[in-house]
């Protein structure tokens, strides 16, 4: 038994010393909701960890006390019916843990879920990503722009990613800015993140969809405003405009490299509408929000035929 | 479809090898049997039986065999893994073999596995003679049996289902999963689970009605209300699993449009139908493992079980809130976050009343008397490797952070630390508990426990660098990686585990072989100075269970009657009434699997002729009139002598 128990500690051990070198891709955040979220596993990490530390205590104290080897022959165990004392400690005890992981997770969930904090002063850039075979597409609706397997975004300011998919679910994720998210053929799901720092980033789909699933990986990657404009007007003035064919063609591929565009497909090919808070896992569809103005139900069940029907398989 | 297409992945040399040695393996077993001349034999005790043990020990065989199977699957994703950029399998294989590895582990390996000890131990544990419903308990095994070999089939014959164990759709759509593996997916999980779902009302009503006299439920041992309590659960989460699977097939095959990404067709409905079966479903698997080491952990301490009635209390509130999480499963789907803080709540509430048994579990040691046997090993093996399941768990539960290990190696360490250390050590530390009892000679300890070790070492070794590696931002499900990634390493680690693990199954399988030849038979029927009633009869048990059904006043009446020196198996023989075996739910469930083969190629005619047949065999059964058979006091009286071994 305690050759499991110091292998444990061993491997303990193992995470500590790697995580000294070289941080944990999730406990490496650049950008304020990525490090809300490590803040919370870290918390998490310790509570456990006190969690594990009483019952390993107790185990070990259990085998070696009370080991048939240890009691004379003609030892006889009790009989014991069990103790209310203890029996309510260790209900209660627990209880209270709960109760403050409970705090924590509603209080950090709601943060990650809304522009980060010190940010709420600035307009944030909204930029659409939808996921077709295993690529992704980003539609920048206010700079008129779109790429393919790369994201640009700039530092300082908030960013909203609007989700979606042309096919089966995808999970957006770029784990140093922030947690994951569904993108799903019917509906809209939206990711509030920002960035702290310049760099390029890791980001891919987390969601098994299909042969090529391990390969669909993106660049993220952040910059000044004043690069993210010079980009943008680059972009503008060097690049073909994205049309109906030409977008109709990526849909059908299914590996492509990156490529940007000077103009998006939202406007033949409309994202659908917004998830709204829905109950229940999503089967009420009822409250969805539709202020958005050009995303009437028709065009949603219009992008979405499309995206059936060009489907390459 | 063309022949290259029905046996395209026999194209891979290793699953080619896979099938050969599988075609080879039921080749010997046939031949072997016509050599011997044992079909007779075979078909009159096995195929045709209705004895709840024999049931049990097919049970427990499929298992095994699934464990197996299951287990190669597993060693070639490791093996796949264990290096970047490796092109031992492709993704298509890749996907094919996690798909099944999921399927066979949960539906085909762990769920048998503990149907299969209910079935021999219930009936005995409560002091019954058989269960309520004989016959539909052979309809269940060979329904589940017909799953079984249906789903086995497909990875010869027209490719293994390949959307992940979970299927979600559209992927598993014909748009984007054109094969015929999610319609094998479709049929077979619904042969098996309509099996399940008669064990759920076979058992519950055994254990509500055929309890012996005295025997109060609160004087029940704690794997018998484990069992209640999962079959409670079995009955209704399966129905959803059924409604679920012929949506599914209506959508597949028949153009229907419940999960279609068009025409008002709701993706979410299917992961929301799949997880309200399926997280109870992890609690069908694991709350019989927490029977089980109840009743272990009690005996090797030879002391009664601390806090019986507040571990009673847990499990049922356990099994409440099971039907009250599954959106965990979903938390980045994009429901808003009320709807996540209270399915986070829910879910972490479950930890309170786990915590509760694993403290009475380890209460239950204190002032005991500890012996390490092979069981025990594996009882107290489940605490610390299972707590960190548990508490992974939580962590897992705080929805935020689950945005950060959702469909990550992270998720896939805890759920194993969780299934293997609870639900596979708790039937492997059944099975080496009541081995005895079914075949009346022990296996061999010095084996098992080098089983155990080996197990519960290389467990560790191969599923805790996944939690460092699902931090490191590793997705789950991916058939490689780049060596820039540095994911490398740490799964070379893991295949290194694996391997491990092998061996520890294979030790456990050369133990059957080891000890049926070398162990000394007519074992005494209480081997382990056991507690609860099964331990009163004899190793192997008679037909009949007991002679004389028991009188029970306590909890654990046959413990005390020991140590009072009372036989609670005394008095007058009476002839008994047994049913009479009968071979048609094998033959049944044969045309069943046919139906089912044929509808997988949506060859309906031919479904439908064999459906034709299955609704033969049960209008003929309500003609028949089988009133079962007695076995008389002479009869019992020469077996009861010759079972005790006096002359
Ligand atoms: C015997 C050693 C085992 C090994 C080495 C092993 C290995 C693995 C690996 C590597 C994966 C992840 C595949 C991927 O995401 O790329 C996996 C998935 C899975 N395993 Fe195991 N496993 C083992 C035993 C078990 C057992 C005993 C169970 C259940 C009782 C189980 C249930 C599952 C399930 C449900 C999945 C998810 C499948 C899916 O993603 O669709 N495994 N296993
Ligand atoms: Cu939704
Ligand atoms: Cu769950």
């Amino acid at each position: 038994m305690n050759k499991k128990l110091s292998l444990m500690f061993l491997a303990f051990g193992a995470i500590a010393i790697l995580s000294g070198c070289e941080p944990l891709t999730v406990f490496n955040p650049k950008g304020p909701n990525a490090q809300t979220l490590s803040n919370t596993i870290i918390l998490s990490i310790i509570t456990m960890a006190v969690i594990l530390l009483v019952v390993y205590v107790l185990f070990a104290f259990m085998l070696t006390k009370y080991r048939a080897s240890k009691a004379s022959a003609d030892y006889e165990p009790p009989h014991e019916e069990g103790s209310h004392v203890l029996e309510i400690t260790w209900t209660v005890i627990p209880i209270i843990i709960v109760a403050f992981l409970a705090i924590v997770t509603v209080k950090t969930t709601s943060s990650v879920e809304t522009t980060p904090e010190g940010y709420d002063n600035k307009e944030p850039l909204v930029i659409y990503a939808a996921s077709s075979n295993w690529k992704w597409h980003f539609s920048y609706p206010e700079e008129g722009i779109e790429t393919v397997n790369y994201v640009n975004i700039p530092t300082d300011r908030p960013i909203e990613f609007k989700l979606y998919s042309f096919g089966p679910i995808t999970s957006f994720w770029i784990p140093q800015l922030a947690g994951q998210k569904y993108a799903m053929s019917d509906m809209l799901t939206t990711i509030h993140l920002a960035a702290d720092e310049i760099g390029s980033f890791m980001g891919r789909n987390s969601n098994f969809n299909g042969r090529g699933f391990a390969e669909m990986e993106f660049e993220a990657q952040t910059m000044t405003q004043a690069d993210f404009d010079q980009w943008v007007s680059d972009v503008k003035a060097n690049e073909k405009p994205l049309t109906e064919e030409k977008f109709k063609e990526l849909l059908a591929a299914e590996h492509v490299g990156r490529s940007s565009y000077s103009s998006t497909h939202l406007d033949f090919s409309p994202a659908p509408m917004a998830h709204g808070d829905m109950d229940m896992g999503g089967m009420d569809h009822s409250d969805m929000d539709m202020s958005d103005e050009d995303m009437n139900h028709e065009d949603m069940d219009h992008s979405n035929t499309d995206a059936e029907s060009t489907h390459s398989h | 479809m063309s022949m290259e297409e029905l046996f395209h992945p026999l194209q891979e040399p290793m699953i080619l090898a896979a099938a050969i040695s599988i075609v080879v393996g039921a080749v010997v077993v046939v031949a072997g049997l016509t050599y011997f001349k044992k079909w007779g034999y075979f078909y009159k005790n096995w195929l045709s039986t209705v004895d709840h043990k024999k049931i049990g020990i097919m049970y427990i065989a499929v298992a095994l065999l699934m464990l197996f199977r299951g287990g190669i699957d597993a060693l070639l994703m490791r093996a796949q893994t264990a290096v970047p950029d490796n092109g031992l399998l492709d993704a298509q294989h890749y996907n094919e073999i996690f798909t099944t590895h999921g399927l066979i582990m949960i539906l085909f390996m762990a769920m048998p596995f503990v149907i299969g000890l209910m079935n021999i131990v219930i009936p005995l544990q409560i002091g019954a003679r058989d269960v309520a419903f004989p016959r539909l308990n052979a309809v269940s095994f060979w329904a589940f049996a017909a799953g079984c070999g249906l789903l086995n089939l497909s990875f010869i014959i027209g490719g293994s289902p390949d959307a992940g164990w979970t299927a979600y759709f559209p992927l598993a759509s014909t748009d984007f999963s054109p094969t015929v593996g999610n319609n094998y997916y479709s049929l077979a999980l619904q042969l098996s689970g309509i099996g399940t779902l008669l064990t759920g009302v076979n058992f519950i009503t055994t254990i509500f009605k055929m309890r012996a006299p005295g025997m109060t439920l609160m004087k029940m041992p704690m794997f018998s209300w484990s069992i209640l309590i999962t079959n409670v659960i079995i009955v209704f989460a399966f129905p959803v699993l059924t409604v679920a699977l012929a949506l599914m097939m209506l959508d597949r095959q028949f153009g229907t449009k419940f999960f279609a990404m068009t025409d008002g067709g709701m993706d979410m409905l299917w992961a929301n139908l799949f997880w309200v079966w399926g997280h109870p479903e992890v609690y069908i698997v694991i709350l019989p493992a927490f029977g089980i080491f109840s009743e272990v952990i009690a005996t090797f301490a030879r002391k009664n079980l601390y806090g019986y009635k507040s571990m009673v209390m847990s499990m049922v509130v356990i099994s409440l809130l099971s039907f009250l999480v599954w959106a965990h499963h979903f938390y980045t789907m994009g429901h808003g976050v009320m709807v996540n803080s209270v399915f986070s709540i829910t879910t972490m509430a479950i930890a309170v009343p786990t915590g509760v048994k694993m403290f009475n579990w380890l209460l239950t040691m204190r002032h005991g008397k500890i012996q390490f046997t092979t069981p025990m090993l594996y009882a107290l093996g489940f605490i610390p490797i299972f707590t960190i399941g548990g508490v992974t768990g939580v962590m897992l539960a705080m929805a935020s952070a689950d945005y950060q290990y959702h469909n990550t190696m992270f998720l896939v360490a805890h759920f194993h630390y969780v299934l293997i250390p609870g639900t596979v050590f708790g039937v492997l530390a059944g099975y080496h508990f009541w081995w005895p009892k079914m075949f009346g000679f022990r296996l061999n300890e010095k084996l098992g426990k080098a089983g155990f070790w080996f197990i519960a070492i290389s467990f560790n070794v191969t599923f805790f660098p996944l939690f460092i590696l699902g931090l490191d931002g590793y997705a789950r499900r991916m058939y490689t990686y780049s060596a820039s990634t540095g994911y490398g390493p740490l799964n070379m680690l893991s295949f290194i585990g694996a391997l491990g693990l092998a061996v520890g199954f294979a030790l456990i399988c050369y133990n059957i072989y080891y000890s049926w030849k070398h162990m000394p038979r007519n074992e005494k029927a209480d081997v382990w100075d056991g507690r609860s009633l099964e331990w009163a009869t004899h190793s192997p048990v008679p037909e009949y269970n007991f002679a004389i059904v028991p009188n029970v006043s306590r909890l654990d009446e046959f413990w005390f009657a020991k140590k009072e020196g009372r036989d609670i198996t005394a008095g007058k023989i009476e002839k008994i009434h047994m049913p009479n075996n009968t071979g048609t739910p094998f033959w049944t469930s044969g045309f069943l699997f046919l139906a089912a083969f044929f509808a997988v190629f949506s060859l309906w005619i031919p479904a439908i002729i064999s459906m034709l047949v299955v609704f033969g065999f049960m209008a003929l059964r309500s003609f028949e009139n089988d009133h079962g058979r007695y076995i008389s006091v002479e009869e019992i009286t020469e077996t009861e002598k010759s079972l005790r071994g006096d002359k």
